[in-house]
């Protein structure tokens, strides 16, 4: 099978974040950038069910030069090509301009199924994988916790998640996008041999143009929502911070939490 | 008049709680845009939580009928209402923020040429249209957005943004929503229980959950220590169980359990409103976490900010000393 994986490259969750001067958006410099956490999931699907089915692995991406890292990175896990949409007016849409590319640039691919994450950890619409479903006209599921390949690879077994604790599980029919959930593996690790290898892989840049797509069609300008503002929220009357080292903190809590709270 | 359109979640004869708050959201969006809220409900046979939601102060309860909405698939809801968005034309279009609506809403904006607006959490008017607000980098920060541009809006509502007890009460009539030619686009083969339900966290008197923060697997036994002298059950966010350094039956949120001990520590955990919503009923919550601008500290009583690989032991040794 030839699976394109729709992957983005966002902030480390784990990095501290700074409200960028015009208060539009993080502040970028010196903020480290991951591939998104259940993009990577949808990646390590990709690549099994490739080395099943002696197929391939295009990854796909939407963003500024620094995706190139995350690229790179797909590339030395063994995606065998990948597809930046790199030019400054796919950026800064929402998820149905953002959507909208990336099915153009997938359509190009002739492709059995498209896998993605079901959530971005920046913006997070949990959209995109299925507004590139609707465009392509394919089924599509989010929140995808398991999945199998049927035979003859014109089928997929789905277990998507519900509510209170409950899974579904139904059958699609092929070619399909499924945005998996972060859980479904366990992503494996570059080795040097991939790294390396990843060097001479093929990292295409089409234009909207090469996509068929207008300018007006895609990115901020194709965008209905528009960011007035980020920032941190109010934090309502918050914690009362405590002060010290571990251990003075911690004896402060105790006590705080024997006389004052009175839980302990 | 713009029109408000909102989408009934239900089960069994039921509206699904959101649905509820969803309601409340709606109506509080007519209010502000000067248009009337009906209801939209989608299935086959579901008089009764068409009954319980006219039973709001509603335009009308409009419920599409059809053997292909008996089960939920994106393929049947969207080919139901993307035409009849198009031919009423709502301007507005709210839905509860569930996993089931989250699974066909983009699919709607898709065909419909909407806009979408994934997890408001409000909205009030501003300069040419209203200003949603929403969650973004997992509720660290949040962003105001506005539409731009023609055509309906489609936004979902975070669960507990709008209170279920707050749609007002009234007599609405029930008007059936007609369906052309759909199909699902899902075999439906089951559901299942994920993991059984071996741990109720739900009666914990006190809870120490772990978040991402946590760094591993291997890093958990200072946290079961402290859990052991306090004599709580240990959650966790979850990132943690994803990764699997705890089983799926110890995660607190929205796909996990809901908790309301008296005493809950957060530990590693920043606070993404997933998480939030499966721990609001505790009593008193102690926040431990590196980042000081995380949003766990909101809804904290204390916070201690640093590193809890050397914060956990210290309060163990703390707590053993005061318990003699």
């Amino acid at each position: 099978m030839r699976i394109a994986v729709c992957i983005k490259q966002v902030p480390d969750t784990e990095a501290r974040l700074r409200v960028r001067k015009d208060g539009l958006w993080v502040e970028e410099e010196d903020l480290p950038f991951v591939i998104n956490e259940s993009d990577n999931y949808a990646l390590e699907e990709a690549l099994t069910i490739a080395e099943k089915t002696a197929g391939e692995v295009v990854v796909v991406s939407l963003g500024p030069e620094r995706v190139k890292d995350a690229l790179r990175k797909a590339l030395a896990l063994g995606a065998s090509r990948a597809v930046h949409l790199a030019e400054e007016a796919f950026q800064g849409g929402d998820a149905l301009a953002t959507g909208r590319a990336l099915a153009a640039a997938i359509a190009g691919q002739e492709v059995d199924l498209v896998l993605t994450g079901s959530q971005s950890d920046d913006v997070g619409y949990g959209a995109t994988g299925s507004v590139i479903a609707g465009h392509l006209g394919w089924p599509h599921a989010w929140l995808v916790m398991g999945l199998e390949i049927e035979e003859g690879g014109t089928s997929a077994r789905v277990t998507r998640e519900m509510e209170s604790g409950m899974n579904e599980i139904f059958r699609l029919q092929l070619p399909a996008v499924i945005e998996v959930q972060a859980g479904i593996n366990h992503p494996r690790y570059a080795s040097l041999k991939g790294i390396m290898a990843a060097k001479r892989k093929p990292i295409e840049r089409p234009s909207p143009a090469d996509l068929g797509l207008e300018a007006s069609q895609i990115g901020a300008a194709g965008s209905r929502l528009e960011v007035l503002e980020v920032a941190f929220p109010d934090s309502g009357e918050g914690a009362e911070m405590l002060e010290g080292d571990a251990a003075t903190m911690a004896r402060t809590l105790v006590e705080k939490l024997q006389r004052e709270a009175r839980v302990l | 008049m713009p029109a408000v359109w909102i989408i009934l979640q239900h089960r069994e004869g039921q509206l699904h709680r959101m649905a509820r708050e969803a309601i409340a959201a709606g109506q509080q969006l007519a209010e502000i845009t000067g248009g009337r809220p009906s209801a939209v409900l989608l299935g086959h046979g579901a008089g009764d939580a068409a009954t319980e939601a006219a039973a709001y102060d509603l335009e009308r309860v409009l419920v599409a009928d059809h053997p292909a909405l008996e089960r939920y698939t994106p393929g049947a809801y969207v080919g139901a209402l993307a035409p009849a968005i198009a031919a009423a034309g709502p301007a507005y279009v709210v839905a509860p923020h569930t996993y089931q609506t989250v699974d066909f809403l983009p699919r709607l904006a898709q065909a419909t040429g909407a806009a979408l607006v994934p997890e408001a959490i409000a909205f009030e008017p501003g300069d040419g249209g209203l200003v949603f607000r929403r969650p973004i980098m997992e509720g660290k920060l949040q962003a105001r957005v506005k539409v731009k541009g023609e055509g309906p809006v489609l936004l979902s509502v975070q669960s507990g943004a709008f209170p279920a007890d707050g749609g007002r009460a009234g007599e609405a009539p029930v008007a059936s929503l007609e369906v052309g030619e759909i199909a699902a686009d899902r075999e439906i083969l089951g559901v299942e229980q994920v993991g059984g339900d071996q741990v109720d966290l739900s009666k914990a008197e006190v809870v120490v959950a772990v978040g991402r923060g946590v760094g591993g697997a291997d890093k958990m036994k200072p946290i079961e220590e402290l859990a052991e002298v306090l004599g709580a059950d240990v959650g966790a966010s979850r990132p943690v169980i994803d990764n699997g350094w705890l089983p799926r039956d110890r995660q607190i949120g929205s796909s996990g359990q809901t908790v309301a001990p008296r005493l809950y520590f957060a530990i590693g955990i920043s606070g993404a409103i997933q998480h939030l919503v499966g721990m609001k009923g505790a009593g008193c919550v102690v926040a431990i976490n590196k980042d000081p601008s995380a949003p766990i500290f909101g809804v904290a009583r204390y916070g201690l900010v640093g590193d809890l690989h050397e914060i956990v032991p210290a309060l163990t040794e703390a707590i053993r000393e005061a318990k003699g």
